[in-house]
């Protein structure tokens, strides 16, 4: 699936720059990634069981890929059978014709959806209204973004990007009211806004955040309510998930939803847990006439047994963007993908191949905070690597960044030139060094020294104080 | 006092010095070395070593860093213990060196050398059993820690319990400690814009404690965390936790 072409056609390094200069941006995501950061610790720490729970969570992922052709075919027979329709997307374009030529059929005009990365994923807004099908998010992250004409910018928190005061602004200019720059007033003008679409809608777009195989039951985890006005209000629901959402059975789900709310937002649980099985049944008073699950593949189960498996455990909790240092400062739009921040690096490469991220896959310095935070303990940092190899391998590096790497290996290989790199270097640095410190370099090395001071290489190295050291004993 | 401490015979320590460590802090291995012996441990430095081949590794040349890791296995083969001052330098070699081994004889030899390597604050405090020391320095302190000692060897305790213990000196917890520093090696001249918006949010962590140093014990933060202080001409500095100890700082 392209992106937006606007956004990659300026470099990583520069949209990294650009939002490091967004004042707004910076303020709004420092509170938003240290007020998430501060309660899932404190969620956690008043949850003793939960780190055996993350491990069993993990443990049924696994489990679950090992055998998710089994899973996914039981999940089909059970919507089915409940009366539901299944489709199989092998891309993202194929997933966006899908639901766009169900709602053609059903004659619907206008789709209220409840947020769903993967519907982001597919670029399925657009599509809907090029059919004459309007859509209308109904998180409120996702209306203030819709609004804006923009894209989220976290998984869970999609309009984390904005201040309050943005967000009045913006109110204002698309709505025609004046809103005070205060959450709650916010809110009731949305809600308000909202009402009256999910009683005109004639379609609900939902994700899902696990389906139970067992039981053929789909599980959206949302905090306002819309989750449900959407799969019960509208004639027709269609749900779209990836593959990989698959759970076994109920029992499996709780696991999950004991450690989900609790890595996402530091809730116990979240507000409303949603569970939809099939369309409304005989003698049943409401629900969705008719109900569709479309099942995504876009790259995910060629990774079964490849080198990003673990990223298929991924819950979408949005915890390691959180305490991601990279994303804290650059935000998400910077990434340019749909998916931000640590995990969304190997998701892009999931979806795009690894030539996507070829800067992407250096925009961490690997402190490890992802993995600690991930409620099923995916080693980001591991995988992270495994594309900077891959980046190498297949000559996508530039090559003079190879060269570099490459001479330096030969120089760790050889200590009898290593032993010349202190001298060598005592030489070249002279009119550079201000004592033992070099606050100016050329070339590459102004990298390091536009904002930090290097130290110069000591007048004598260890090794070469060593032999004193050594008659010392 | 622990095994190694208690024995008849006095511990023997090989220095893996690191190559930042070797380059722009010869004194914090000098002090290193007059610490370990002051406890009644002797100290060796095995000749040829360079790099234990993390930067290689991290920016994914693996073969390069395998070659590194096989030559640097071999180079400590016949040590008793090995003490690196650099929490991420440990952990590449207790944590990565087996799986990048070419054969099993090597990879077996390279799980024992991962065995008998330990990060210096470890060393001292759980091999030597030692906590308390002689303090090079007086007042505030406090305390960054490395990513890879934290999360990569799940240490949080021993600079803290060396630190705690010092006389003299008031050692307070640093607001986000556990906070990379934003230095990840090539990710700092990759990304320097990112790497040192990180590190301005450390460092006004730092300043905000008042401490009148920040302790490390990882070259690779120090490196960061000093270029910055110096840079903003800072009165704090970053220090190697050694250079705290006893008459470490020569």
């Amino acid at each position: 699936m392209s992106e937006p072409d606007a956004v990659l056609a300026t470099p990583f390094r520069q949209r990294a720059e650009r939002a490091l200069h967004d004042d707004f941006l910076q303020q709004a995501l420092t509170i938003a990634t240290t007020k998430f950061i501060d309660l899932r610790r404190q969620a956690f720490r008043e949850f003793p069981e939960g780190d055996a729970l993350r491990d069993r969570a993990r443990a049924i992922k696994e489990a679950t890929l090992q055998r998710l052709d089994r899973y996914v075919d039981q999940l089909v027979d059970n919507v089915e059978r409940l009366g539901g329709h299944v489709h199989f997307a092998a891309s993202a374009d194929e997933a966006r014709d899908i639901v766009v030529e169900i709602g053609r059929r059903a004659g619907a005009r206008m789709a209220v959806k409840s947020k769903s990365m993967a519907t982001e994923e597919m670029h399925l807004n657009a599509a809907l209204a090029a059919a004459g099908i309007t859509p209308v998010e109904t998180d409120l992250g996702e209306y203030i973004i819709q609004l804006a004409g923009e894209r989220p910018s976290h998984i869970i928190a999609p309009a984390i990007h904005k201040t309050k005061g943005q967000v009045a602004e913006l109110f204002e200019r698309e709505l025609g009211r004046a809103v005070p720059a205060d959450p709650e007033a916010l809110t009731r003008v949305a809600r308000a806004e909202l009402r009256d679409k999910f009683l005109q809608a004639d379609m609900g777009i939902t994700g899902a955040n696990f389906a139970v195989a067992d039981t053929g039951t789909i599980v959206l985890v949302t905090n306002e309510g819309n989750g449900r006005m959407v799969t019960s209000l509208p004639r027709l629901h269609v749900a779209v998930m990836g593959v990989e959402k698959v759970i076994p059975s109920m029992t499996d789900l709780m696991v999950f939803l004991a450690i989900l709310a609790k890595s996402a937002t530091g809730q116990k649980l979240s507000s409303y847990t949603t569970l939809v099985r099939g369309p409304r049944g005989a003698g049943e008073s409401e629900g969705p006439q008719e109900f569709h699950l479309v099942l995504l593949d876009n790259g995910r189960v060629r990774q079964i047994a490849g080198p990003l498996r673990e990223a298929l455990s991924c819950l979408r909790c949005g915890a390691c963007l959180n305490v991601c240092p990279v994303y804290r400062q650059i935000g998400g739009h910077a990434y340019g993908y749909t998916y931000p921040g640590p995990i969304g690096i190997l998701l892009t490469a999931m979806l795009n191949g690894p030539a996507s991220v070829k800067d992407l896959a250096h925009a961490s310095s690997l402190c490890g905070a992802c993995a600690d935070a991930c409620p099923v303990r995916i080693d980001i940092p591991r995988m992270l690597v495994e594309l900077r190899t891959e980046v190498d391998e297949q000559r996508i590096a530039p090559w003079s960044e190879r060269v570099v790497f490459k001479t330096f290996a030969a120089l760790l290989g050889r200590p009898a030139l290593f032993r010349l790199a202190a001298p060598v270097s005592r030489v070249l640095q002279r009119p550079f060094a201000d004592g033992r410190r070099i606050r100016r370099l050329p070339f590459f090395f102004g990298r390091w020294t536009a904002t930090r001071d290097l130290p110069a290489v000591a007048p004598r190295t260890f090794s070469e104080r060593w032999i004193e050291l050594e008659d010392g004993r | 006092m622990t095994a190694a401490g208690a024995g008849s015979r006095s511990p023997r320590v090989s220095l893996l010095i690191t190559c930042l460590g070797d380059m722009f802090y010869p004194e914090v291995g000098v002090g290193i070395v007059r610490l370990l012996r002051r406890l009644g441990v002797s100290v060796d430095f095995p000749k040829g070593q360079t790099c234990c081949g993390l930067p290689l590794f991290n920016s994914g040349y693996r073969a390069e860093a395998a070659a590194v890791a096989t030559r640097t296995v071999r180079l400590f083969r016949d040590a008793e213990s090995v003490v690196v001052p650099s929490g991420s330098c440990a952990w590449m070699v207790k944590h990565e060196y087996p799986g990048l081994m070419p054969d099993a004889a090597l990879r077996d030899e390279a799980t024992a050398l991962a065995g008998r390597t330990h990060e210096l604050s470890q060393f001292l405090v759980h091999v030597l059993g030692r906590t308390e020391f002689e303090s090079a320095v007086k007042g505030r302190i406090t305390y960054h820690d490395s990513c890879h000692l934290l999360r990569g060897l799940h240490e949080a305790e021993t600079p803290r319990a060396i630190l705690r213990a010092l006389k003299g000196v008031e050692f307070v917890e640093l607001a986000g400690a556990d906070e990379c520093c934003g230095f990840g090696g090539s990710f700092s001249v990759r990304l320097p814009e990112v790497s040192t918006s990180i590190l301005d949010r450390k460092l006004a962590s730092v300043e905000a404690t008042g401490a009148r140093c920040v302790v490390a014990c990882d070259a690779g933060c120090l490196m960061q965390m000093s270029g910055g202080l110096s840079r903003r001409g800072s009165s704090v500095r970053a220090l190697h936790l050694a250079e705290l100890l006893g008459d470490a700082a020569t």
